[in-house]
């Protein structure tokens, strides 16, 4: 009963969003609707969204110890300070904050209004925080005509199993990122083991997710991903597999990829002509990489 | 010591606080409500005794909350030492090696060096009702641990305070009156953080709330913890004594009497500290009657063998020659402490006993450390050291927490350091507590199960070596 008021009030606030996310938003808005239904349960640590808040011991340090790998010698207690990293698909602001504790200025967006008034709310209290990250409600290609080359880490998490279309969201990301940045990207494979583990049990035997959450057409494997990576002009440096455990409530790291893993991958420091995709399956994109103007008219919308 | 003052002073205050605010199983939930322009601390450590002060002092020096901002309160005033008085406190600690790592990772090690502390080498643990005894020792007779007096141990923490004054604040004469907590989960306006309200009017909010504040912990009551306790028939008198010969001291003594133990710890050549629990009425005449008297008790209840019976002497000696048997090298001679000659005057004092075990230590955003998560009897002199060994595992989960940019009161790493935690201290307690209970009876046939178990422990070699590491931590 509210989706309907909701769209009306997206159009008003963001008029040219809605022309645009029919063109060639990645932003679907079918998960939209989903997420919007559950914006309230973002911060219960034990409830919903349990498994996200537990994957942060995994994530942060994913995240951190990759980014310091480059700093010569950083500030004790806030260690990313001085970086610059944009949250895709924030939702309420899970791993956002605990970026921003850490030092960094972070920009987290996501298209769902009420994950963004979620976060920003819950943010409001901690002063430290609420100087150091920005929510936007956007989408990722809204951000990149002001955002060209302005991020130290774009941070995708759980997130490349929503979108529409993966090409151009890696596209996106590389515009938004310093020669030198890191994209950082957690998401579930395509196997049939994730079918079973993933859907089967999380949603619809454990209910551990929230039942529509995924689907496991969208899943991409680290094969397919890597080589949208790597022929976007990101160098891929880590992918390594994640298991959740449902009793203890821990996420563990593993060498096997077939369920969650995570990746690392590096935009150049020296700008080279990155190597055109040789016939993209579905449909056509015209590639415009590194100094394409962003044109979000040059892409096609990609919906099936 | 400051920890049992500041109790003291504020325990009806939280009695009332706790009344008001217990009412059936969701307790003390008092509301906050509205936006304020409180300072928003990440760690507010409630109560500036020995433990508390020391917490403050690790986060402080932790590398990862060089960004944070900690706050002490402690109930009395600032401890101004800028002497070392001559005569020596009557409130010591036996610090264990564990301890002393701790307190040497934020440099309060070295003051405490500077001032004076003594080492022993070895403990004798003997009955009064048989020939039972049970010697540590380390195999290189390294330090088993050091006697501190509490003062000096204050001392070091408040100067190494002092030295991070820009991350750490500390408040004196601040009585923590009121907590109110958050919502379990978030409300739309209300303040996610704990409101603490203090005596002179003002408030302030913190992400984390550590209670430090002793066996009588406002803290405790107004989270609504529930705290198993018990006292103890028995008061503990503590005493400076003057021995008749100037000798080597470093040997840590105890005797059980019927009535409770009796210890000797040392403090120096010719000093020694003395820690005696016993019953009420004779800790109460042991405090008033005349040093001479009191001296002579003093020695008579280490050397007497009143207390020993045919039978008993006679099951030992078996027992001992069959461990002879087994093990002929290792003999282990009953030696006997050294004289008292008299007493420090003014130094006599007594203070109660119980046992105290908080069920939880932690709930969202608290953490209980040191006597407000247990209280233990001396006659292990494990009771700092438990809140010592709490500082450390608190210390590590949230320094860890902290580098991972985790909301510093959240529950996932508050739960791993209750685990540690009550783990170790739930033994240690009980183990004190039965043998608290063990020794405090003449009647023959649990008389002969402790001397054959004190002789069979004192002979396996390895099994001592557990337990003292286990006392070590």
């Amino acid at each position: 009963m509210t989706f309907p008021y909701l769209n009306r009030m997206k159009c008003y606030r963001y008029p040219w969003t809605r022309l645009y996310s029919t063109v060639q938003s990645t932003v679907d808005s079918s998960e939209v609707k989903t997420f919007q239904a559950l914006a309230h349960r973002w911060w219960d640590e034990q409830g919903l969204y349990a498994p996200l808040h537990s994957m942060n011991d995994l994530r942060v340090p994913f995240i951190r110890d990759n980014l310091l790998k480059n700093v010569a010698n950083h500030q004790p207690g806030k260690p990313l300070s001085g970086m610059k990293i944009l949250d895709v698909g924030c939702g309420g602001g899970l791993l956002t904050e605990p970026l921003g504790r850490l030092g960094a200025s972070v920009i987290g967006i996501d298209p769902v209004e009420e994950n963004i008034k979620t976060a920003q709310r819950h943010k409001s209290f901690d002063p430290v925080l609420d100087s150091r990250i920005e929510y936007r409600v956007c989408s990722l290609e809204e951000i990149m005509e002001e955002a060209t080359e302005t991020f130290d880490a774009v941070v995708a998490s759980e997130v490349v199993e929503h979108v529409i279309h993966i090409e151009t969201f890696i596209q996106c990301c590389y515009q938004v990122l310093k020669p030198g940045g890191s994209l950082f990207i957690t998401t579930i494979n395509k196997t049939q083991l994730s079918y079973a583990l993933g859907i089967v049990f999380a949603e619809q035997i454990a209910g551990f997710v929230q039942k529509g959450t995924h689907t496991w057409e969208k899943f991409v494997s680290p094969e397919k991903l890597e080589s949208i990576l790597e022929s976007n002009g990101l160098s891929v440096q880590t992918v390594v597999g994640m298991l959740y455990n449902p009793f203890s409530g821990y996420w563990h790291w593993i060498e096997n990829t077939s369920l969650n893993y995570a990746a690392h991958a590096v935009k150049p420091s020296v700008q080279e002509p990155p190597v055109p995709t040789e016939g993209v399956s579905k449909g056509e994109t015209e590639e415009h990489q590194a100094k394409a103007p962003t044109n979000p008219g040059a892409h096609e919308e990609l919906k099936k | 010591m400051a920890a049992l003052l500041s109790v003291s002073q504020w325990g009806p205050a939280a009695a009332a606080v706790a009344a008001a605010t217990c009412k059936g199983l969701r307790v003390s939930y008092r509301r906050w409500f509205g936006a304020s322009a409180d300072t928003v601390y990440d760690v507010v450590v409630s109560g500036g005794g020995l433990v508390g002060a020391a917490m403050a002092c690790a986060l402080g020096y932790d590398i990862h909350f060089r960004d944070k901002k900690i706050l002490l309160l402690e109930a009395g005033p600032k401890k101004v030492l800028e002497k070392l008085p001559e005569t020596y406190s009557n409130r010591v600690s036996s610090i264990s090696p564990g301890s002393a790592t701790l307190l040497s990772s934020f440099g309060a090690w070295d003051h405490i060096c500077n001032m004076r502390y003594r080492a022993f080498r070895r403990m004798q643990v003997w009955d009064a009702c048989s020939e039972a005894l049970i010697m540590f020792d380390k195999n290189n007779l390294d330090d088993m641990g050091y006697i501190v007096e509490n003062d000096v141990i204050m001392h070091a923490l408040t100067k190494q305070l002092e030295a991070v004054s820009d991350r750490v604040t500390v408040l004196y004469r601040s009585k923590a009156v009121g907590y109110a907590w958050p919502y379990p989960f978030p409300m739309a306006d209300s303040s996610p953080w704990v409101q603490i309200t203090l005596g002179d009017g003002s408030t302030l909010q913190t992400k984390l709330l550590i209670g430090a504040d002793g066996h009588n912990s406002g803290v405790r009551q107004a989270a609504g913890i529930q705290n198993i306790s018990w006292t103890y028939d028995q008061s503990a008198v503590v005493a400076t004594l003057h021995l008749s010969e100037a000798t080597e001291n470093n040997v840590a003594w105890q005797r059980f009497l019927p009535t409770g133990p009796i210890a000797l710890l040392p403090l120096s050549d010719t000093l020694s500290s003395l820690v005696w629990s016993t019953s009420h009425e004779h800790a109460a005449e042991l405090v008033n009657m005349d040093e001479e008297n009191f001296v002579d008790a003093i020695n008579s209840a280490f050397w007497s063998d009143a207390n020993h019976t045919d039978f008993i002497d006679s099951a030992s000696t078996m027992l001992q020659y069959a461990v002879a048997l087994l093990k002929p090298t290792k003999v282990s001679a009953r030696q006997l402490p050294p004289s008292v000659a008299r007493v420090d005057t003014k130094s006599r004092v007594l203070f109660p006993l119980g046992l105290g075990h908080a069920a939880e230590y932690v709930q969202p955003r608290v953490a209980l450390i040191g006597d407000a998560a247990h209280r233990v009897h001396p006659l292990a002199g494990q009771g700092v050291n438990m809140g010592f060994g709490d500082i450390s595992s608190l210390l590590h989960h949230l320094s860890t927490a902290a580098f991972n940019g985790k909301d510093l009161g959240s529950m996932s790493h508050l739960t791993g350091y209750e685990t540690d935690r009550q783990r170790h201290n739930t033994a240690l307690l009980a183990a004190t507590d039965l043998l608290k209970r063990l020794y405090s009876t003449r009647a023959a046939p649990l008389v002969l199960l402790r001397t054959w178990g004190l002789q069979a422990t004192n002979a396996v070699s390895p099994l001592k070596e557990q337990i003292m590491a286990f006392a070590s931590k």
